[in-house]
């Protein structure tokens, strides 16, 4: 069990980084809670695959430090860092049987025989991998080879902390969601620091307590699934999460009023007042963009005009084009709930409406 | 919908087809007919039937060269396979030396098998061979020309020297094809380098390595360029291989009848021990 704290990492894979593009991940400082279940998400090439392997051992960072539990571990082995690691496909020893495999890591550290036995049968009965255990481990399908995979993480009782690299990569969607489940209960129950990265975001919202969102190499958002939703700090978090994404529209301000293509919207302020709040976003300069989510866009009698261009239907709710002023905005309309055809008028949630300065929320 | 049938593709094949008819089963086909004949040259042939085959397959000189033959390629997959598997674990495999290791391994393969033979026959004798001098100046009874002992010690030196490379260039691709992710998580097990090597490296392996032992069978079996460059068969017929004793029965003695039965009880020979070889090593597979 230990508390992780990441200390003004950066690494380059480049031998001599000068650039801002040498750098995989940029300056970033990060603190995980004790047993907590953490996701890692963002697209391919963002950096979380370098976290990972940061935090495992498996790399060593260019700058900056990591501790468990307060103590430096930067130098510290993969092995003596007590860290559990399962990888995008299944690693296993394939020339033992089910049953060494999950011993394999306690052997190595001369545990007794009558105690191996004891955890490889727990472990075994949690992961319900005991019908298999004298099999060779060759012989066993994709979600039972990552399931021993997981299973050698979870033997050793002095693990600190257990790393998934995008590990249902190679499972077949229905039982995606089994091994899923199984993993929100086995965190519940053995009450491990996990952190899970992925760039699915049902993964990733259904698996973890916080969720870390990370474009280019660094972190852009971090808090729980229901937070990245309702409130995204970043147009990036926005578009990313949801299904589909958040509607970003330019805007201008004139005095205290936010105008879309010349009609007045209301937008949530929030206690920040009219501060821009995340690094790199100028005040009073730069893009100025509106974000609401297609959930918090709804028919009404006034309001902005708009034209209906398309109707989606994806089962419980329909998906809707509207254009106003030359650009689209999707909404989403439950079953059964009557579309206007031709013109019609939207309103926007204005307590789920944001403003975004450079791509970063304002108040 | 239905599926077209195009006769003229057999066409195409027909040129592939004329090539492997005259280079391989005429020939083949040749060689049996002379096998079950015996001909007193001038084109006339009188039926032998299995004669000659009885003759090879009781002949003490047969059995001997097939005795020797099967010392030596044994000798041989001893020592290069497990000498090829290490060289290769050794190799890097990433940053600049990689490209410098893999041209060096190469070099003994590039070189024509006379000039592989010539190049041992003047390197080891006795008075101005550069080993050879070495050798006999550190007190040892050293002259493949007329020793026996030597003959074998120096053809088994020029072998393993020069076949080394295959199976190590072989290992070498199989090793390099082994995802990261195994040593990761075996360094996360704690495994040993040891345990790594039983564990991950060789299991993976096992496909490369059949090949290569295969491979080494089988060209160690048929040898002859460089054992007749080296030692002409000698001294005596001390190395005299199937192969060599194989030409020497054809060309030198121009028995084409038992040459041809020795041809063909040779090649079953090989056939026979690659199938065992093979079936042996890919048991498991089936499953």
């Amino acid at each position: 069990m230990a508390r992780i704290a990441l200390q003004d990492l950066r690494h380059s894979y480049v031998a001599d980084p000068r650039a801002d593009e040498d750098w995989a991940l940029k300056r970033l400082t990060l603190e995980l809670a004790d047993g907590g279940a953490y996701a890692l998400l963002g697209p391919s090439g963002c950096g979380k695959t370098t976290l990972l392997n940061l935090i495992s051992g498996l790399l060593r960072p260019t700058e900056g430090r990591i501790l468990f539990d307060g103590q430096d571990v930067t130098g510290t082995s993969p092995e003596r860092r007590n860290i559990a690691q399962v990888f995008q496909f299944p690693v296993i020893y394939d020339t033992m049987t089910v049953y060494d495999n999950l011993a394999f890591p306690l052997r190595n550290r001369g545990v007794a025989r009558a105690e191996v036995d004891a955890r490889v049968r727990e472990i075994a009965a949690m992961l319900e991998l005991d019908a298999t255990l004298h099999r060779r481990a060759a012989g066993l399908t994709a979600d039972g080879k990552q399931k021993i995979s997981l299973g050698r993480g979870l033997v050793r009782s002095d693990v600190n902390v257990i790393m998934f690299d995008e590990p249902l990569t190679v499972i077949d969607p229905h039982l995606k969601w089994v091994l899923r489940s199984k993993l929100r209960e086995l965190h519940a129950r053995i009450r491990r620091t996990m952190i899970y990265v992925t760039h699915d975001q049902t993964e990733a919202l259904t698996f973890a307590d916080e969720v870390v969102v990370m474009k280019d190499g660094q972190i852009v958002q971090i808090g729980t699934p229901v937070e990245l939703f309702e409130r995204p700090r970043h147009t990036f978090v926005g578009h990313f999460i949801g299904s589909p994404g958040m509607n970003v529209l330019p805007v201008e301000a004139r005095g205290d009023a936010i105008l879309l293509a010349g009609h007045p919207v209301a937008v949530a302020r929030g206690a920040g007042g009219g501060a821009p709040a995340g690094p790199g976003a100028k005040p009073g300069g730069g893009t100025l963009e509106l974000g609401v989510r297609p959930e918090f866009v709804a028919f009404a009698e006034t309001g902005l005009p708009v034209e209906v261009a398309r109707v989606a239907d994806a089962g419980r709710y329909r998906i809707v084009d509207v254009v106003h002023a030359g650009r689209a905005v999707k909404m989403l309309v439950p079953e059964g709930a009557p579309i206007p055809e031709g013109r019609a008028h939207v309103r926007f949630d204005p307590a789920r409406t944001y403003l975004y300065a450079d791509g970063w929320i304002v108040g | 919908m239905n599926k077209t049938v195009n006769q003229r593709a057999w066409l195409f094949v027909l040129p592939v087809f004329l090539l492997v008819a005259f280079n391989a089963v005429i020939p083949l086909m040749t060689v049996v007919n002379f096998s079950v004949q015996e001909t007193f040259g001038d084109n006339v042939f009188l039926w032998a039937g299995v004669r000659w085959f009885e003759d090879v397959l009781q002949s003490d000189r047969f059995h001997a060269a097939l005795g020797r033959q099967l010392v030596f390629t044994g000798i041989v997959l001893a020592i290069e396979i497990p000498l090829g598997l290490a060289i290769a674990l050794a190799m890097p495999r990433r940053g600049p030396w990689v490209s410098v290791c893999l041209v060096l391994m190469a070099l003994p393969l590039l070189i024509p098998w006379n000039v592989v033979g010539a190049i041992w026959n003047i390197f080891a004798l006795p008075d101005i061979g550069f080993l050879g001098r070495l050798v006999n100046g550190m007190g040892i009874e050293y002259n493949y020309t007329r020793d026996p002992a030597a003959a074998w010690f120096t053809t088994v030196l020029m072998d393993v020297w020069h076949w080394t490379s295959l199976v190590v260039l072989l290992c070498y691709a199989g090793l390099v094809s082994i995802p990261d992710a195994y040593y990761q998580a075996a360094k996360v097990d704690g495994a040993r380098p040891w345990a790594v090597f039983r564990h991950i490296q060789l299991p993976k392996l096992k496909h490369v390595l059949t090949i290569a032992i295969l491979l080494r069978f089988m060209d160690s079996f048929m040898i002859y360029t460089e054992v007749v460059v080296l030692t002409g068969g000698g001294p005596g017929s001390t190395t005299t291989f199937l192969s060599i004793d194989l030409v020497k029965v054809a060309l030198g003695q121009f028995d084409l009848g038992p040459a041809a039965a020795m041809s063909i009880v040779y090649f079953l020979i090989i056939l026979f021990l690659s199938w065992l070889f093979y079936t042996l090593m890919m048991r498991n597979e089936a499953r």
